[in-house]
């Protein structure tokens, strides 16, 4: 008994005194971009890819938090019943949208150029995909959620200064306006882009 | 009345082929902590004709630019790399002026000596000699965005039919270029040179219209394919865009006005 509590206690002060390593976000965007890279230039059929695209979204994305940022003023507005269903569709409309804008890319080169902290909260990395027989450079910014230093997340991607995630809050703010506000119409959307 | 439909004209080519401006450009990022302006602030006049004429534009996209701008793919890449190197010299009749509007007299210079170099030593414009002499290319500068570093707001956005997506404020810009404004259309078809043919402009408008669109097949692609509200997708890509040429930052800090996301806690 003595001996188990012991174990115990030595365990504790070992998880206390062991700082935990702080991932940094220009580590995580590298080692993503690598394991993007490596799945898109596999021999994989297309679902397989998608399958592994969309673990890497769930695990290095805050999905949830994008979906609450592109929802604008009407979040505040809905019940917790709305907020779960919206969460649920968001998540399914965003996985579909993500893999289906990669999966055309056969292995994106993608170089980090720097880095940037905002605050204590946000980190900016500063990528470039590089030119290739189609497509010139194209120059993207990664914006880091970094609250949890442990956990860094993607927030938002800044395409040649185009933000995507203002992008989509302000499509939806439009089919919300065009609906005199009613969430359901949002819904019916997104229920409409996930099967299609 | 001939005048008047000459600008017209090139309006219509110089205009239509930045429909896609949203889809990529060859400027800087630059997003923040002074740009407190929401694109969704700017006054989307008259929606519902304006969502009309986008679905029409969209139309003539289809069936006109986007399979020209597909077989213009096909040519070899030095031709292509000419064809955009000479473009972009020749932009920088427009340029250099509102660089000097805008006060940035540097700018203005360094564009003048890559102008110099590459119409000469390059040909024409079709080889980056300046590039290889450490001048490096700089951002594009037109007499809309030297209004908007003045302070004038957009005003209305409104779609035209061709034209496409645009402002009250980037319209009278564009007509600058008719009023002297533009050296390469006061050589082609305000005064004649003897040098130029007016066709020589029409041809340039469209080729660099064409030239742009074909380095953006695919993000133009993958935005028609992700979009539940193309239109408005569109409209705040066009905005944002006007924006951020306008601040002529290098420095990439946020994103445009971002207090929604100091709300929005998950960890």
């Amino acid at each position: 008994m003595f001996k188990a509590k012991f174990i115990t206690l030595i365990f504790l002060i070992a998880v206390l005194i062991i700082p935990i390593e702080a991932k940094e976000p220009g580590k995580l965007i590298n080692e993503i971009v690598n394991e993007a890279s490596i799945i898109l230039s596999s021999s994989d059929p297309v679902e397989s890819k998608i399958i592994r695209l969309n673990d890497i979204a769930e695990r290095s994305v805050d999905i949830d938090g994008i979906g609450m940022y592109t929802l604008g003023k009407y979040r505040k507005s809905l019940n917790e019943n709305q907020k779960i269903k919206y969460r649920k569709l968001f998540k399914s409309y965003f996985l579909k949208s993500f893999s289906s804008r990669l999966v055309d890319y056969s292995d994106p080169k993608i170089n980090i150029v720097s880095e940037k902290k905002i605050n204590e909260k946000y980190t900016i990395v500063n990528t470039v995909l590089e030119a290739t027989s189609k497509n010139p450079e194209i120059k993207i910014d990664w914006r880091i959620y970094t609250k949890n230093p442990e956990r860094p997340l993607i927030r938002d991607l800044i395409v040649e200064g185009l933000s995507l995630a203002r992008t989509q809050k302000e499509e939806f703010r439009s089919i919300l306006q065009n609906n005199e506000g009613d969430i359901n119409f949002l819904f019916k959307s997104l229920e409409e882009f996930i099967i299609k | 009345m001939k005048k008047i439909l000459t600008i017209f004209l090139i309006l219509i080519i110089s205009q239509a082929l930045s429909l896609n401006v949203y889809a990529g450009s060859d400027g800087t990022i630059n997003l923040n902590n002074n740009t407190k302006h929401k694109s969704s602030e700017v006054k989307d006049c008259f929606e519902t004709i304006n969502r009309g004429i986008f679905a029409f534009n969209q139309g003539l996209d289809k069936i006109f630019f986007k399979p020209v701008a597909k077989g213009y793919r096909y040519l070899p890449k030095p031709i292509r790399s000419g064809t955009s190197n000479a473009l972009s010299n020749l932009s920088n009749v427009v340029t250099i002026p509102n660089n000097i509007l805008q006060g940035q007299f540097k700018e203005a210079g360094i564009n003048t000596l890559r102008f110099s170099i590459n119409t000469t030593l390059g040909i024409a414009g079709i080889f980056d000699v300046a590039s290889y002499y450490g001048l490096d290319k700089l951002d594009k500068e037109d007499y809309g965005q030297t209004l908007g570093t003045w302070g004038v707001k957009e005003g209305c956005y409104f779609v035209l039919p061709v034209l496409g997506p645009t402002t009250v404020r980037d319209t009278i810009g564009s007509l600058a270029n008719f009023g002297g404004g533009d050296a390469w259309y006061n050589v082609t078809i305000a005064n004649d040179t003897k040098y130029f043919e007016n066709s020589d402009y029409y041809y340039s408008r469209l080729t660099a219209g064409i030239d742009f669109r074909a380095k953006n097949l695919e993000a133009f692609n993958s935005l028609e394919n992700n979009s539940m509200d193309l239109y408005a997708s569109v409209r705040s890509l066009y905005l944002q865009d006007r924006k951020r040429k306008i601040l002529n930052s290098d420095e990439t800090t946020e994103t445009m006005n971002d207090d929604d996301w100091e709300e929005i806690d998950t960890q």
